[in-house]
């Protein structure tokens, strides 16, 4: 009888998350997943390749403006494959970002009215996003190939870059979701902050260009790691980045267990203030 | 019937007001709140969720406050009140949507909650990946739907436009197939708000017969609903919540004749004393009665006879107003909708200013409705929207009368009168 007591009283402090529950709810975790993906494009004429367009679009632009015009250094490749070595994993991070941000709020009809753990909305935008991303990769691919750059043995690596990439969205998407529902001011500002962000981690720039005592401070930007793990592996422009990589998994974990706490504790009033 | 599966132990839920908005009358006020909002408003919305003991501070609402009850094993539980009396936050609570501000409740089982129908429909998916969707969201595993996804389809008869987006189907088929997947839920606990207010009739009933399945299947069931005939139907007891707080539990037909008797003396309150109103107040009902054809007033009235349903009311100093629309909304006891008496439906608007006070009166000539008691909200709107809005503005008892005027006393069963004439001729074939 008692195997599914639940005992509802105010909360206070700090909640541990509910694994058992997470567990239960996959059906809906992954139904949401792939909401995500369908729904993102439906109705419209190019569908899944808008996946492409963002940023082919930006490579085109940036080529052209920096590459040829300011003739930022690209460590030995062509400009437009450096480039876009970078915008793949960043237009994956950026796009992840902004959707779990807006998970909440996107979904304040379900959160108002039904059960369920909130944690499913933001981390189903992260997964949702990979689709997105994996479709960028072939094309990154193509572009290997066109340019004749191929990847070498570090490659093995990419599978924790991508997971890195994931986690640090994960962690920031979460603490973005559960301030942004309470205060709107968090979503309007996403959108320019992605685009600021941007120019921390080494997207359109080699990060050689930062000088070396500033190296570790810049680290901290877990995507600083991804990116130039990304062109390691990829394109073989520089040894694989460890300590850019070490240190940035250890601001993403901060930033995942952080932030899984904060949603954690913001969660009880989610419904009150949605 | 066994041991208590849930145990409500003195629960309360508060609310903050929104913030109320300051009005400014320079504009150098107006700048300076301005330029000091931003940091106000980080306060107020802090503040939106937070709340220390014993904060007694006069934006706070108690929305429920010391509520405590247990329903038994297999126990069908109606919950009436009146707007605003806590009954959805009672079910927010127990459905584990928002957390209580003070008590506890035990659920021992799991708890399916359907405050809506349709929860999570996305209007690009198409029906059955709707089914999917909001069948887990419900919590109902993948296997689960599977099952009885055949069964959930023909329960909703839109089989033929199940890889239709649902957008394309009319609101009607939404609504069908969205309580279909609810309707097939195995929960322990079933908690219910309201849903049957939708869709058409024939399908209703068909609602309904299933909730009755499911009440005799020995599942635990909480169901709010202003209907009623359904809920004498399917509870065994029932709850009043009023205000916040119990106001009267036990057997269903005694809580729903209190619950009738107190809508009775709360409209005896008048007009311009009662809080329970909406609008935005610009003219506002200040009190309503019912003369009938010697001018004196009433609130019995037979069958056929003239009725005339005055409301006074009065327009906010300062302020010019035209163009108003007034409706009288009259309900059965039982809280069905049974007309609108709309002064711009019968062409009679009232276009020009209107004076600042007087009396809006509607006659009606020859009262087609049948024995029992009926209640009216009465409602103005101006081109600005909802002025004023009371519910149970007033009430009157229909006895027998001669409305066909032949001197015979129509048969009280049914609820309206009409005028109609037969006649009998010879066929030629």
């Amino acid at each position: 009888m008692a195997q599914h007591r639940i005992v509802l009283k105010p909360r206070t402090g700090m909640t541990g998350i509910n694994w058992r529950e997470l567990f239960e709810y996959r059906d809906l975790f992954f139904f949401l997943v792939w909401r995500g993906i369908k729904v993102r494009y439906a109705q419209s004429a190019l569908g899944i390749g808008w996946a492409v367009v963002q940023p082919v679009f930006s490579m085109v632009v940036y080529t052209v403006i920096l590459g040829k015009l300011a003739k930022i250094q690209s460590d030995g490749v062509p400009y437009a494959v450096f480039s876009f070595a970078g915008l793949v994993p960043w237009t994956y991070f950026a796009n992840a970002l902004t959707d779990s941000s807006n998970s909440l709020i996107g979904n304040s009809n379900l959160v108002s009215k039904v059960y369920f753990p909130r944690m499913i909305l933001p981390l189903s935008s992260v997964l949702a996003k990979l689709v997105d991303f994996g479709i960028a990769m072939l094309l990154l691919f193509a572009l290997m190939v066109w340019y004749g750059v191929f990847p070498n043995a570090s490659i093995v690596a990419l599978p924790l870059l991508i997971l890195l990439m994931m986690v640090t969205a994960a962690g920031l998407g979460m603490w973005f979701t559960a301030m942004a529902i309470q205060y709107r001011d968090v979503s309007y500002a996403m959108n320019f902050i992605v685009q600021l962000l941007m120019y921390a981690a080494p997207v359109v720039y080699p990060s050689s260009l930062i000088p070396e005592k500033y190296q570790l401070f810049y680290a901290l930007n877990p995507m600083v790691g991804v990116i130039e793990g990304f062109r390691a592996a990829l394109l073989g422009t520089r040894p694989m980045p460890w300590d850019f990589i070490g240190v940035g998994s250890i601001v993403a974990l901060g930033l995942l267990v952080s932030g899984a706490l904060y949603f954690r504790f913001k969660e009880r009033i989610f419904a009150d203030v949605a | 019937m066994g041991n208590a599966v849930i145990k409500v132990e003195s629960l309360g839920k508060c609310y903050r007001l929104g913030m109320k908005e300051e009005i400014h009358d320079t504009f150098v006020g107006a700048m300076a709140s301005w330029m000091r909002s931003p940091l106000q408003n980080f306060k107020n919305l802090q503040k939106l969720a937070a709340f220390n003991p014993g904060d007694e501070s006069d934006d706070i609402l108690w929305a429920l406050r010391d509520v405590s009850f247990e329903v038994k094993q297999g126990e069908v539980l109606g919950i009436i009140g009146h707007n605003g009396a806590g009954k959805s936050t009672l079910l927010k609570i127990l459905s584990r949507i928002t957390d209580p501000s003070t008590g506890s409740v035990t659920v021992d089982g799991r708890v399916a909650s359907l405050l809506e129908v349709g929860t999570g429909f996305h209007q690009d998916l198409t029906g059955r990946e709707n089914v999917y969707m909001n069948g887990t969201i419900l919590g109902m595993t993948k296997k689960e739907i599977d099952r009885k996804f055949d069964e959930i389809i023909d329960f909703s008869g839109v089989e033929k436009f199940i890889d239709t987006p649902i957008k394309r189907y009319s609101s009607g088929m939404k609504v069908r197939l969205a309580f279909s997947v609810a309707a097939h839920l195995e929960p322990e606990i079933l908690v219910i708000d309201e849903v049957l207010a939708v869709g058409d009739a024939a399908f209703q009933k068909k609602c309904l017969g299933k909730m009755q399945d499911v009440a005799t299947q020995g599942r635990t069931v909480l169901f709010v609903s202003h209907q009623l005939e359904a809920l004498s139907n399917l509870c065994s007891r029932a709850i009043m919540l009023e205000k916040g707080t119990i106001y009267k539990t036990g057997d269903t037909e005694e809580v729903i004749s209190t619950y009738l008797n107190k809508q009775a003396t709360q409209s005896t309150t008048r007009l311009r004393d009662r809080t329970d109103r909406q609008g935005d107040g610009r003219i506002r009902f200040i009190d309503s009665w019912i003369e009938n054809d010697k001018g004196d007033r009433s609130n019995i009235f037979r069958s056929g006879e003239l009725l005339k349903i005055v409301l006074a009311y009065e327009v906010k100093e300062g302020l010019a107003l035209s163009n108003i629309t007034a409706s009288i909304a009259i309900n059965s006891i039982k809280n069905i909708s049974v007309t609108l008496l709309r002064n711009d439906n019968t062409g009679d608007s009232f276009e020009g200013q209107i004076p600042s006070s007087g009396r809006l009166e509607c006659i009606v000539k020859r009262l087609p409705l049948n024995v029992g008691s009926y209640s009216y909200n009465v409602s103005v709107h101006s081109l600005g929207g909802l002025e004023d809005w009371v519910p149970h503005a007033g009430s009157f008892d229909v006895e027998p009368g001669d409305f066909f005027g032949t001197g015979r006393i129509p048969d009280r069963e049914r609820l309206i009168l009409m005028d109609h004439n037969w006649s009998i001729n010879t066929n030629t074939f």
